[in-house]
């Protein structure tokens, strides 16, 4: 916060430096023009008369969306049922691969130790980049629809996000427990059951749930690239435009993610 | 001192006895018939062996030339959709986030914003740009309306939970000169509040890349739609470049938007 | 029992904390140590049980050769030296039960203590050690549910339920207040007595240290400078320890009686340091 002289002499304040405010300013501008840019090469294609034609449409839609189908309901228990198994076992999957990849990279544990750290880390950058979706696509051209590539779908993006979680509040405990513990003479292993493990069960219980409740939302739409689950229902019913279907589907998808985001916040605040 | 031994179990983790065999219960019983449920039919996987292991050999020689046109078509329209949703994203987060904060939003507005968050945050991307592409029409547009939408849906809610942490005493005293809402959320809110939005909208950079080259595979434009050509073309070592240049350029993002949060806080 | 020779500590910044210090504690002797921040004192007791490893210098346990020995042997070693840690360094998520047993997992294979299944011999072992401490209403209590003196007991129940034969404690009042300091300083004593443990107390406040302790050895910059009975502190030995102060206030002399009020002023000077 300078303050500055002017050519009579009096003292000014001002904010920023001159040369701090030209930055500034040419730093907001380049932003600015950086997404004017983009805009404008991003829409070079776009058909404004259908944009501007979306409210009609919007009504169109709506008006062949509604009512719902509700007698549909019957045919989607087990789609959802699927939806939810797919969802849950690939975050339990992801959670077991998960704990040993977590506790290795943490600087302060003894066993392991560096070594160890760089082919645990390879296994945890690459899936996270991907997306769920992309995952269950190549998973299926690849391994074809069905049990198996569902299954798995759920799992690479929470093992992969997990492990990222945990290293931070196993890097952030006290380390007056683990010493205490370790003071007793307990063998390594015991040190990293008493000392450290019970410091991060919240944290790390809370990232597990939260994982499972996004999880739930990403099964939901995987059967649109042929994974199983609800999402195959919502393919086939819109290429056949049966759209009261689509509503009820995506009626039906929408209470599924807020129980479980229901579920999700309760246990977390029973954990803490 | 009594000499009968004492015997000592570890407090159980739900204390109500009914309560904690129920879940058990529950949860085992659902494991049980959610395993039967996993149907592995072994003629298929064998033969997605046989696949798969094409799609591997692809990641060991991508093929980065031949679709090299499309390629940089759709990588051109997920980044400037990247861009200009997240800009877009952020200005309308800003309002919304406010809105949303109870310290500061009288109840009626605070209500409106709160229910648009939770919509917003509730619906999987991919549906609501399956939604706009039919309203919008194929193409990137649609795409960037997504990604607006689950941006702001995003930020709002942090940003709001984020002011609603702030400390209240340079509230109160700000107030307290008798400054005007403008005023008192410039002095009072912006400063404590700003580093960690740059932070988050850093971050939402990277997921709106992300999510970009998802919602190609439903029409709103994007590196996904090239992806979903090649792979239903099986042209694996495309899929693979494809792949590996999603995966260099999220790492990139991630790098950078670290390092930005750094310098900032 | 504690046999320390010549023992020497360089820390890799540099700095010389322990300087060829040399001791010898029989059992059944509570020995003070005092001295100014940076004296050593810390770094002296973590240097007995190798949670810091000495430079110089040997250190023996009764007949076993701490310093020679492997991790394995350290371990075993380890389980014949309870320490008591300043801000107790319990596992607050644990029960009080669950961190008083876990002085007993030296003794116990790593599958029983997580499954919790302790011998009965242990758990015996804990309740009477809890009973010894008074808290025996809070067995199953979370450990950050308790105050900072009854943390304090459950730190001394988890050292003595190892039924070690040295007691290594680290600052055990510095977070406590005046009157919890002296009912945790007095169990200290106590239970040493009982069990004719050996004991090496840091302590900063050294009207405490003579209230209780047996023995005071005093430490400057890594060395020894002072050893002897806790009369023997004069304002000439407390200058020569920690620097120009007026000490007469801070000593407590031997025919003072256990007035409650005499003792605030010199606590709190002595914190000061």
């Amino acid at each position: 916060m300078p303050v500055q002289s002017t050519a009579d002499g009096t003292k000014i304040w001002r904010r920023r430096t001159s040369r701090a405010e030209w930055l500034h300013f040419l730093g907001w501008a380049s932003l600015v023009l950086i997404v004017a840019v983009a805009w404008r090469v991003m829409t070079q294609d776009t058909i404004w008369a259908f944009v501007s034609d979306a409210p009609r449409q919007a009504g169109d839609i709506a008006s062949r969306m509604l009512p719902p189908r509700w007698s549909y309901l019957g045919a989607l228990w087990k789609p959802l049922w699927d939806t939810l198994n797919m969802a849950t076992l690939g975050t339990l999957l992801a959670i077991v691969m998960a704990v040993p990849i977590a506790l290795l990279p943490a600087r302060h544990t003894p066993p392991g130790g560096a070594p160890l750290r760089p082919p645990a880390l390879l296994v945890i950058v690459p899936p996270r980049p991907l997306n769920a979706v992309i995952l269950a696509l190549v998973l299926v051209a690849s391994l074809g629809p069905g049990g198996l590539a569902r299954g798995f779908s759920g799992a690479p993006p929470p093992v992969g996000f997990l492990p990222k979680h945990p290293p931070e509040p196993i890097e952030g405990r006290r380390p007056e427990p683990v010493e205490a513990i370790r003071a007793t003479g307990a063998s390594p292993p015991q040190v990293l059951a008493w000392g450290v493990w019970p410091q991060i069960t919240p944290a790390f219980a809370g990232i597990c749930v939260f994982r499972w409740d996004i999880n739930i939302r990403e099964a939901t739409v995987l059967g649109l690239v042929g994974a199983g689950g609800i999402g195959l229902n919502l393919e086939s019913s819109m290429n056949v435009l049966a759209w009261p279907q689509v509503t009820l589907i995506l009626i039906v998808i929408l209470v599924t993610v807020v129980i479980s985001e229901w579920i999700s916040a309760r246990i977390r605040h029973a954990i803490i | 001192m009594s000499t009968v031994a004492r015997h000592w179990a570890p407090p159980p983790l739900i204390a109500n006895w009914r309560l904690r065999y129920a879940i058990y219960g529950a949860l085992a019983l659902y494991l049980a018939f959610a395993l039967t449920t996993i149907d592995v039919n072994w003629a298929r996987i064998s033969e997605g062996l046989v696949r798969s292991g094409r799609l591997l050999a692809g990641f060991l020689q991508p093929d980065f030339a031949s679709r090299w046109g499309d390629i940089v078509t759709g990588l051109l329209e997920s980044i400037t959709m990247t861009i200009t949703s997240t800009a877009v994203g952020i200005l309308i987060s800003i309002p919304f986030g406010l809105g949303a904060a109870r310290n500061i939003a009288p109840l009626p507005i605070y209500a409106f914003c709160r229910a648009f968050i939770a919509v917003s945050r509730s619906m999987q991307e991919v549906i609501i740009a399956i939604l706009l592409v039919v309203l919008f029409g194929f193409g990137p547009f649609a795409g960037f309306l997504t990604l607006t939408f689950a941006t702001i849906g995003f930020l709002a809610k942090l940003l709001a939970e984020d002011i609603e942490d702030i400390d209240p005493a340079p509230l109160e005293a700000i107030r307290a000169t008798g400054a005007g809402w403008w005023q008192v959320l410039a002095y009072a809110v912006l400063p404590q509040v700003a580093p960690r939005l740059i932070g988050l909208s850093m971050y939402r950079v990277d997921i709106n890349f992300r999510e970009s080259a998802v919602v190609g595979i439903v029409g709103a434009g994007g590196i996904g739609a090239t992806l979903n050509t090649a792979m239903d073309r099986y042209e694996f070592d495309s899929a693979a470049a494809i792949l590996l240049v999603i995966i260099g350029i999220v790492l990139a993002c991630e790098y950078a938007s670290g390092f930005i949060r750094a310098k900032v806080q | 029992m504690l046999v320390i020779e010549t023992l020497t500590k360089r820390y890799a910044t540099g700095d010389l904390a322990i300087d060829k210090v040399s001791l010898s504690i029989p059992s059944g002797q509570v020995v003070g140590l005092i001295g100014p921040s940076g004296a050593g004192k810390s770094s002296l007791i973590r240097c007995v049980n190798r949670l810091v490893e000495p430079s110089e210098g040997r250190v023996r346990l009764g007949n076993t050769d701490l310093t020679a020995l492997s991790r394995s042997g350290l371990s075993q070693a380890r389980r014949r030296m309870g320490m008591i840690f300043q801000e107790y360094a319990l596992v607050d998520r644990l029960t009080v039960m669950e961190n008083v047993l876990s002085g007993r997992l030296g003794y116990v294979g790593f599958w029983r203590s997580f499954l919790r299944r302790f011998p009965q011999a242990d758990i015996d072992r804990a309740f009477a050690v809890l009973d010894r401490v008074g808290l025996t209403e809070h067995v199953d209590k979370r450990a950050d549910a308790l105050s900072g003196g009854q943390r304090q007991r459950v730190g001394i129940a988890r050292a003595v339920v190892q039924e070690p034969d040295l007691l290594l404690v680290d600052e055990p009042t510095a977070s406590l207040d005046p009157k919890t300091s002296r009912q945790i300083m007095r169990l200290i004593v106590e239970v040493c007595a009982e069990r004719q443990l050996a004991a090496i107390v840091n302590i900063h406040d050294v009207a405490l240290a003579q209230m209780f302790v047996q023995r005071i050895v005093g430490l400057r910059r890594g060395k020894v400078v002072f050893d002897g009975a806790p009369d023997r502190l004069t304002p000439a030995v407390l200058t020569e320890i920690y620097g120009e102060e007026d000490w007469a206030a801070t000593i407590r002399k031997a025919d003072e009686a256990d007035g409650a009020d005499a003792d605030v002023p010199a606590s709190e000077l002595a914190l000061a340091l």
